[in-house]
């Protein structure tokens, strides 16, 4: 009996629960501040790796544009915070304008001022982008590495654009969150910043939910025929343009989220979201927790970052080397990735090969009835 | 006119330069199907090998060659980039062909380690461990067919890259003993210098055109010629061609499509390295020289359609146009009168930055209109 | 046989450098009562390593030179000052999740780092979340006054302000138009606008300006417009970062901008160190202007040289920025030493008024939080060196620029609470 097959009792499944929600609740008081608001932003950037999946592990198309939805999302964040926090300022506008001299807000700020515009665009904004960017390319049928390569010429579209424009949004310096207000609280205070890790932990179980909710059925079905033989789906009568826009910009309204989620924890938005480094990481991260698994691109996300600023701390120059070593790890001797390997039975194999007896799983009838033999 | 004539000249010299840089992705890719991200690695090693080739010129023992060195580093980074390049597939592009996103996570992976690697061992011993890959890699080769053929090949093999490692380790020592700017690892970016006689100016029909950019024109226009004869003339070039166009046929009839990928790629990789010598003169040299021309590289490819060397021209010479005329807001100057709100938008566009968001957007809203490019290849499959 | 040691000795190099460099304060001596550990951050990797790492070096040699000769003496007590090097990678967030670890970790009473103006805009809202206290050694924009920054560099008044000045009246180009170019971020945007501003007042005129992205190396459009604004030759004022620096300078020269056909490049970025790698070749008959140049001829510059190429290689430069990192750890120390403790608001209230003999010539923190300073300016020679043409008095640092329209009649002063972060004049 593989591991994937095991059925839970559902005991276990709701202990589980408990006890993971309890952890949630708990966490706080068990990690440091620095370390806690680390578990909080990579935990939000584990929704982010949750959408790569679903267009990446599901659905086949590997997106190297998925920082610009992350950043969106951030800068709605980021514009609503500096905006309800600018009073004290010249001209009740975010300090930074007075820096280039501008001393009306920039029409498209304005929505910003409503908390409720800014609740819905950091996910409807990037969704609808993503939804636009992702009609046209798919309608021209463009697919594979085409696809890659146009999603890294928008995102660099996007940063030339954030990153020049300092009138509009303060260029390469990006929006800082953490001295500004919500709700009356200072949003780097420790008080706040704890909401926001249990508010990260509660949407990664909804998004985990939701992603699970899209796979399931005749939807997650067409997706993963997409994947799999494109042509024949279209061929069978559906249309996969449809499919693919969709749950293209699902993943981008999921980025949004996450990019929401990761500034106001990290305390800045910047273009350095979207430089190209960082979108090609959140692949990694999927490819290295398991693509296709949901838990493992969350897994993924998490470990890594938590990896990456342990060794940095230690070794700051032998990051690069693990992370390309990691890359090409994963692409060659790990394709399913780490839960993929665990799933497809990778330890028994492994354990098999230091001389470690495997049982025979294909035909189970065989075995019950051996037993049967012996036993009589 | 004269105003026309500049910005054409402007245009071709920063054309040229996306194009040599494109030139060897465009085999990689168009031919063999290679998404290869660590390309702009692959340049950087070639700048690399200029400054290294330059500082051991100034040797008092090289020295009357010194003004030379900038042909020399052309052919050296060829080789350098080349077998770098060679080792790149036999390790690890050999296990990926046919899955191309797998590839591009794979080389992403290499070019994040070259560069680390650039960072944190000096170049001295960088260029020992290069001049072991060459004998490594290619002394075996040359052994006569008997010994090649013998049961005890492997510990030939072996012993040559005994060999190998310590000619490297030596070369190494003696390089950076005698070169102390080689011997130390640094983060920092280093400089090549032209030599004198490709600084300054020189004159055409009355205007006054840079050296340095005539010298990357003309590199860029040997390389394209080369590589076509090569392809079009020689015998592997045609063997090249049947692998691409159908691998399992060729395979079938005697072509070893092993060598012909190990000697595609390698091609493509060394013309990477002539790239970064081209690079090299226009500005400094650091890890991430590279990293700056890898999606406009990219995009070339694409625009100009894939598997087509004359597309890349075109495209590389077309982008290279329209950045200077947005860019430097040419058209304001030829049409001064212009109303003012087209003004207003060719002024917002027309800074460095504002010039690539336009670049680029027109690039992905011209594939709305030719998904395949400039120059598509042509098929009746449904997948092509 | 002295070649082989060679070999071995190179040999020995080539693996040390594979592992890389970690942290941590040099040996144990056994003549300190207590240790104290300090936050240095700066980029070890990406595009900023180049500069930072630098001033990574010079702090530990400023921290080593203060053990040796005995250390921080607080209330009696002799501290070893230890320290913690953290990585900002070049990426702005990450300065500021590294600040929050050194203070919330590793509890640090202060960090030294910081280079690009977008990594301390990053940090800033960390240090005053934290009432943690972050010191920061590179001339800026200024435009602003953190009570939770104390900062050792130039503001415009002390460097671009009296460059700008002078270029338009005492240099060869005098009275000619300004084309200013930089990079793109808002170091370079802040001082040009601070310069168009002056130039404005002077009666010159400004033709035109470009921002290169960061990272794009690809000047020619620049060099047209360049062309195509100042025909004649004319001033350019230069504010480009790092190694765009070494494009620009090689690409205007093939094109016939230079100091022989009547263009001077006045540059605020470009040190000793940056001349040694762009080439002295490219650079001579322009102009620099900064607090401390290599060529100062005084005993305490010298002194600042020759530890320096002692403890790092007899190939290494000093430099401005490096100068600053250099007095701010010294000032920090006597600070500390002053208040008779490590506390943040004590180390502060200290700091202000603390005088030191640095390489460039007496400093002294204003109530500003920034310096007063010298300002020299210098002419590019063929030795990769500056001969200083000028050198002003003491001049004291502008929080807020007097020039900049959105500043103009505003200062900075913490000593004063009913005056603090900004108030009018």
């Amino acid at each position: 009996m593989s591991f994937s097959k095991i059925k839970f009792d559902k005991k276990i499944v709701l202990s589980f629960w408990i006890i993971l929600i309890a952890l949630i609740i708990a966490a706080p008081t068990l990690l440091p501040v620095f370390r806690l608001n680390l578990l909080g932003r990579y935990l939000s950037l584990s929704i982010v790796a949750l959408g790569v999946d679903l267009i990446w592990g599901y659905t086949g198309l590997l997106s190297l544009g998925q920082g610009i939805f992350f950043a969106l999302g951030g800068y709605c964040a980021a514009m609503y915070l500096q905006i309800t926090s600018s009073s004290e300022f010249p001209n009740n506008i975010p300090e930074f304008f007075a820096l280039y001299g501008v001393e009306k807000l920039p029409f498209f700020w304005e929505p910003f001022r409503s908390p409720i515009f800014t609740f819905f665009a950091i996910w409807i904004i990037p969704a609808l982008i993503a939804g636009l960017i992702g009609f046209l390319v798919f309608r021209n049928r463009i697919k594979g590495v085409y696809f890659s390569i146009l999603t890294q010429a928008s995102l660099l579209v996007f940063f030339n654009f954030f990153n020049g424009q300092q009138k509009l949004i303060n260029g390469t310096n990006g929006l800082k969150t953490d001295v500004t207000q919500l709700f009356g609280q200072m949003v780097g205070s420790e008080s706040m910043q704890r909401i926001f890790f249990w508010i990260t932990a509660m949407l990664v179980i909804a998004a985990w939910f939701f992603a699970k909710w899209v796979i399931k059925g005749r939807f997650g079905n067409i997706l993963i025929g997409i994947r799999d033989d494109e042509p024949r789906v279209r061929f069978t009568g559906y249309n996969p343009v449809i499919f693919k826009t969709i749950i293209f910009s699902i993943a981008g309204g999921l980025a949004g989220i996450s990019g929401a989620l990761y500034t106001v924890q990290s305390g800045i938005v910047s273009p350095q979201f979207m430089t190209v480094p960082f979108s090609i990481e959140m692949v990694i991260w999927v490819a290295v927790g398991g693509r296709g698994t949901l838990l493992g691109a969350i897994l993924g996300a998490v470990f890594i970052n938590y990896a990456k600023s342990l060794v940095s701390e230690a070794l700051p120059a032998s990051w690069m080397f693990i992370q390309g070593g990691l890359f090409i790890l994963v692409v060659t001797a790990l394709p399913e990735g780490v839960l993929g390997w665990i799933k497809g039975d990778g330890p028994r194999n492994l354990l098999q090969r230091f001389g470690l007896k495997r049982k025979i799983e294909t035909y189970p009838s065989l075995e019950v009835n051996n037993k049967e033999v012996n036993n009589e | 006119m004269e105003l026309l004539f500049d910005s054409l000249f402007n245009g071709v010299a920063i054309g040229s330069v996306l194009l040599v840089a494109a030139l060897g992705l465009a085999i990689v890719f168009g031919l063999m199907g290679v998404i290869n991200l660590a390309h702009g690695e692959l340049m950087m090693l070639g700048a690399y090998t200029t400054y290294v080739t330059q500082l051991i010129f100034k040797l008092p023992i090289l020295k009357p060659f010194y003004n030379s060195y900038i042909i020399v580093s052309i052919f050296l980074a060829f080789i350098v980039s080349g077998v770098v390049g060679i080792l790149l597939e036999k390790t690890i592009i050999r296990r990926l062909y046919g899955s191309p996103l797998e590839t591009l996570l794979a080389t992403w992976g290499v070019s994040l380690i070259l560069q680390q690697f650039v960072r944190s061992v000096p170049l001295a011993y960088g260029t020992g461990l290069v001049i072991s890959l060459i004998i490594g890699l290619f002394l075996p080769s040359t052994f006569p067919s008997k010994i090649k053929e013998s049961i005890n090949f492997k510990y030939f093999k072996f012993s040559t890259w005994l060999f190998a490692a310590l000619t490297g380790v030596l070369t190494g020592s003696i390089i950076s003993s005698s070169v102390s700017k080689l011997s130390r690892a640094s983060a920092r970016n280093v400089d090549v210098t032209a030599p004198s006689w490709m600084r300054g100016q020189v004159e055409i029909i009355g205007t006054a055109f840079p050296k340095t950019r005539l010298m990357i024109i003309v590199i860029t226009l040997i390389s394209v010629i080369a590589i076509t004869l090569f392809l079009n003339q020689s015998a592997w070039g045609m063997r090249i061609r049947a692998v691409t166009q159908n691998r399992q046929m060729s395979d079938c009839l005697g072509i070893s499509t092993e060598k012909v990928d190990i000697i595609t790629f390698g091609i493509g990789s060394g013309l990477a390295g002539v790239a970064g010598v081209a690079v090299s003169l226009l500005g400094s040299v650091g890890p991430n020289v590279g990293g700056n021309y890898i999606v406009g590289c990219f995009m070339v490819v694409v625009l100009g359609g894939v598997g087509n060397l004359l597309g890349t021209v075109f495209a590389s010479f077309g982008i290279g146009i329209m950045t200077d005329l947005i860019g430097a807001g040419r058209l304001l100057s030829i049409w001064p009168d212009m109303p003012l709100p087209l003004s207003n938008t060719i002024n917002f566009f027309a800074t460095t930055s504002m010039a690539r968001v336009m670049i680029f957007a027109l690039i992905v809203i011209f594939l709305q209109f030719k998904p395949t490019g400039l120059f598509p290849q042509k098929g009746r499959m449904v997948e092509n | 046989m002295r070649i082989s040691r060679r070999i071995l000795a190179g040999l020995a190099t080539a693996s040390l450098a594979v592992t890389a460099t970690s942290c941590g304060g040099g040996g144990t001596s056994g003549s300190f009562d207590d240790t104290v550990t300090v936050g240095i951050l700066h980029s070890l990797s990406g595009t900023m390593a180049i500069s930072e790492s630098t001033l990574v070096d010079t702090e530990k040699m400023a921290i080593e030179e203060i053990n040796a000769a005995g250390g921080v003496k607080v209330g009696g007590k002799s501290y070893k000052i230890e320290y913690i090097v953290e990585d900002g990678a070049s990426d702005w967030p990450t300065f500021a999740e590294k600040s929050k670890k050194l203070i919330d970790q590793d509890g640090v009473p202060v960090v030294f780092g910081g280079w690009t103006s977008a990594s301390r805009k990053a940090m800033l809202p960390v240090y005053e979340s934290k009432d943690a206290f972050l010191y920061y050694p590179i001339q800026y924009e200024a435009q602003e006054c953190s009570n939770n920054i104390f900062y050792t560099g130039a503001t415009p008044n002390q460097q671009s302000e009296p460059a700008t000045d002078f270029m338009y009246k005492r240099s060869p180009a005098a009275g000619g138009d300004f084309f200013l170019v930089g990079s793109d971020y808002v170091f370079p945007r802040t001082s040009n606008t601070i310069t168009k501003a002056q130039v404005k007042q002077l009666g010159g005129k400004v033709v035109g300006e470009d921002y290169l992205p960061l990272g794009n190396t690809e000047v020619a459009p620049i060099i047209s417009k360049i062309k195509k604004a100042l025909p004649e030759g004319g001033i350019i004022i230069n504010t480009l970062n790092g190694d765009q620096n070494v494009a620009f300078f090689k690409q205007i020269q093939d094109a016939g901008i230079t100091p022989s056909s009547g263009y001077y490049v006045m540059n605020y970025s470009i040190a000793e160190e940056e001349i040694s790698t762009i080439g002295p070749e490219f650079l001579e008959g322009h102009y620099g202007a900064w607090n401390y140049m290599m060529s100062i001829d005084t005993p305490a510059s010298k002194k600042f040289a020759k530890s320096f190429k002692k403890r790092w290689g007899a190939d290494r430069v000093v430099a401005d920025p490096q100068e600053s990192a250099y007095n701010m750890v010294y000032l920090w120390k006597q600070a500390v030493e002053d208040a008779g403790t490590f506390d943040d608001n004590a180390v502060r209230e200290a700091l202000v008024g603390q005088k030191f003999d640095a390489p460039q010539g007496p400093v002294e923190v204003m109530p500003n939080h920034h310096l007063s300073q010298t300002v020299r300016i210098g002419e590019i020679n063929a030795e990769g060196g500056f001969t200083i043409l000028e050198e002003t008095g003491v001049v004291l640092p502008q929080a807020w620029n007097q020039k900049h329209p959105s500043s103009k009649g505003f200062a900075c002063d913490w000593t004063d609470p009913s005056k603090g972060e900004k108030y009018k004049l």
